[in-house]
């Protein structure tokens, strides 16, 4: 148990000074590479309350994949070498208010949701979902989003779906000029369309169109 | 005391698994040039040791007494780490890798996420070794592996996908069970030429070696490393590349299990099979590396997104439909 507890303290505080550091650090690159930690210890979190099929896919879709796209977005937009200087520029001042209130109602939502789970259980009407020790996480996350709730599963996936295609649609332009390389073109093509063979006089030459 | 004699133990078996991966790693470097040079006509390294044997060792001690050159203008803490964390990531993988029915560090329930979640924290080794050198061509190099890390992921998740419909399990010792009777090369071989090749584009092994095309890049990410940390991010890439046969000859080929379940076979340790399964497919991974030329870019990305994707999509959709029609699915 002293084991637990000295792992549960050091994950939380890597996380706890990550989240600092994304917000601190002054090279934008810097504060995805904080972000990226975050996710690494938040889901060893998840691992070490036995949730180690959410501490996974939060490793692969979290980090492998959308804080790749991150860095990709900071190192292409070159706003690496940009100093932040939230902290320290004349206009900061107007923002720190604006962002003290909206932390302080994010607080206070979460002190209502917790210390209402906390306190008043049946305020949260989830107990209907019975959890099974013999079976592992997978099988019992499976159970519950594939039989339970099935529906609401496949409406969310279909919703990504369509972002991911309106996604697409609203940055996809026609470019003109793009030279395209049409694979059946090039495998469809015949000698008689490429080669051609022309008789030519001496000292004449011949005319080639184009 | 106790707890000190678990810790002991624990390294004991750690050291147990990573020495002889390390050795392995050396090895295989070894067996890959000389399978390149053999297609080719040449004899490859054949000079210091026995056939050549020794060439990795005579190559990592020079990379130990050069120099280790870091640019004035690259970002010195990220610059250093990323070669160490290459090879941290490319090595606690093998901690869930099965040599046979009780040979694994840590037998998880998770196991296949664990190694997938594991090889997609590789991208991170190289973006970073790019960013940090402050150099074009390195960044150039590491934002196309980027890319085509990020992209063939995305075919190696769904083919996984498929082997687990077959399984019912995550945990990789049940995978190899599941394949006691029929190894899944056979009902899934177009799954297993999709994965080998996805595998070979993951590791960003030739012909898809375009992170560090040397015509265009130079070396690409390595550009700016030299001495022990070129050759940490070289170990790691290799290191990665026996990962990812492990994975194939666990998934497909049956991991420990002897091809011939009669009486002398059965005698061979399942670590022994396994060791040689991951040969068959390294020795595939050196002979395409002889064989084929290097591809576009425009064209590497086309075939992880447009041919790829699709196809084992639809082979998830076939084998979901065939386990369920013939009520083959199994039970938990």
């Amino acid at each position: 148990m002293i084991a637990h507890s000295i792992f549960f303290y050091f994950f939380s505080i890597i996380a706890i000074i990550s989240a600092i550091m994304v917000t601190a650090s002054k090279n934008t690159v810097h504060s995805v590479f904080f972000l990226i930690l975050d996710f690494i210890s938040i889901s060893c979190l998840f691992i070490m309350i036995g949730a180690e099929f959410l501490g996974m896919i939060m490793l692969i879709v979290y980090v492998g994949a959308v804080a790749v796209l991150f860095l990709f977005v900071v190192m292409m937009l070159n706003v690496a070498q940009q100093k932040n200087q939230w902290f320290l520029s004349e206009s900061s001042s107007r923002h720190i208010p604006m962002g003290l209130i909206i932390s302080l109602i994010i607080f206070f939502e979460l002190l209502i949701v917790v210390g209402g789970w906390k306190y008043k259980p049946d305020l949260v009407n989830s107990t209907n979902i019975s959890i099974n020790n013999d079976i592992s996480n997978t099988h019992s996350l499976g159970q519950v989003l594939y039989t339970d709730y099935i529906h609401i599963f496949q409406i969310s996936g279909m919703i990504l779906l369509i972002a991911m295609i309106g996604a697409i649609v609203l940055t996809y332009r026609q470019r003109e000029g793009v030279k395209k390389q049409s694979y059946l073109k090039q495998i469809s093509r015949e000698r008689s369309e490429g080669v051609e063979v022309l008789e030519v006089p001496s000292n004449k030459g011949v005319q080639i169109d184009d | 005391m106790e707890y000190l004699n678990i810790i002991f133990q624990e390294v004991y078996k750690i050291l147990f698994l990573l020495v002889p991966v390390l050795v392995s790693v050396a090895m295989i470097v070894w067996l890959d040039r000389r399978v390149w040079a053999f297609v080719q006509k040449r004899q490859g390294p054949n000079v210091v040791g026995p056939f050549g044997l020794l060439q990795s060792l005579a190559d990592a001690l020079k990379y130990i007494f050069k120099e280790i050159i870091i640019p004035a203008s690259s970002n010195k803490v990220i610059f250093i780490l990323a070669p160490i964390i290459t090879m941290t990531l490319a090595l606690i993988a093998w901690a869930v890798i099965p040599f046979s029915e009780n040979q694994v560090l840590a037998n998880i329930n998770v196991g296949i996420l664990y190694i997938f979640a594991i090889s997609s924290l590789g991208v991170y080794g190289i973006i970073m070794g790019g960013w940090a050198s402050n150099s074009k061509y390195p960044f150039l190099g590491s934002i196309r592996s980027a890319a085509q890390m990020v992209s063939y992921e995305v075919s190696i998740g769904i083919i996984i996908i498929n082997v687990l419909l077959c399984v019912g399990s995550l945990n990789l010792n049940d995978i190899v069970i599941a394949q006691q009777d029929m190894w899944f090369i056979i009902p899934l071989f177009p799954m297993f030429v999709i994965f080998f090749i996805s595998a070979l584009a993951e590791t960003n092994r030739p012909p898809f070696d375009l992170p560090e095309a040397e015509a265009e890049l130079v070396a690409g990410y390595q550009t700016e490393y030299s001495g022990m940390m070129y050759a940490m991010f070289w170990l790691g890439e290799y290191a990665n590349i026996l990962l990812m046969c492990a994975l194939g000859s666990i998934l497909f080929l049956g991991g420990w299990l002897s091809p011939i379940d009669l009486y002398p076979f059965n005698l061979i340790p399942g670590a022994i099979w396994l060791i040689f399964k991951i040969l068959l497919l390294f020795f595939l991974f050196a002979l395409v590396k002889a064989i084929v030329p290097r591809y576009r870019y425009d064209q590497l990305m086309r075939l992880g997104w447009k041919i790829f994707l699709p196809l084992s999509l639809t082979y998830v959709i076939l084998t979901a439909s065939y386990l369920f029609y013939f009520n083959l699915l199994p039970k938990i």
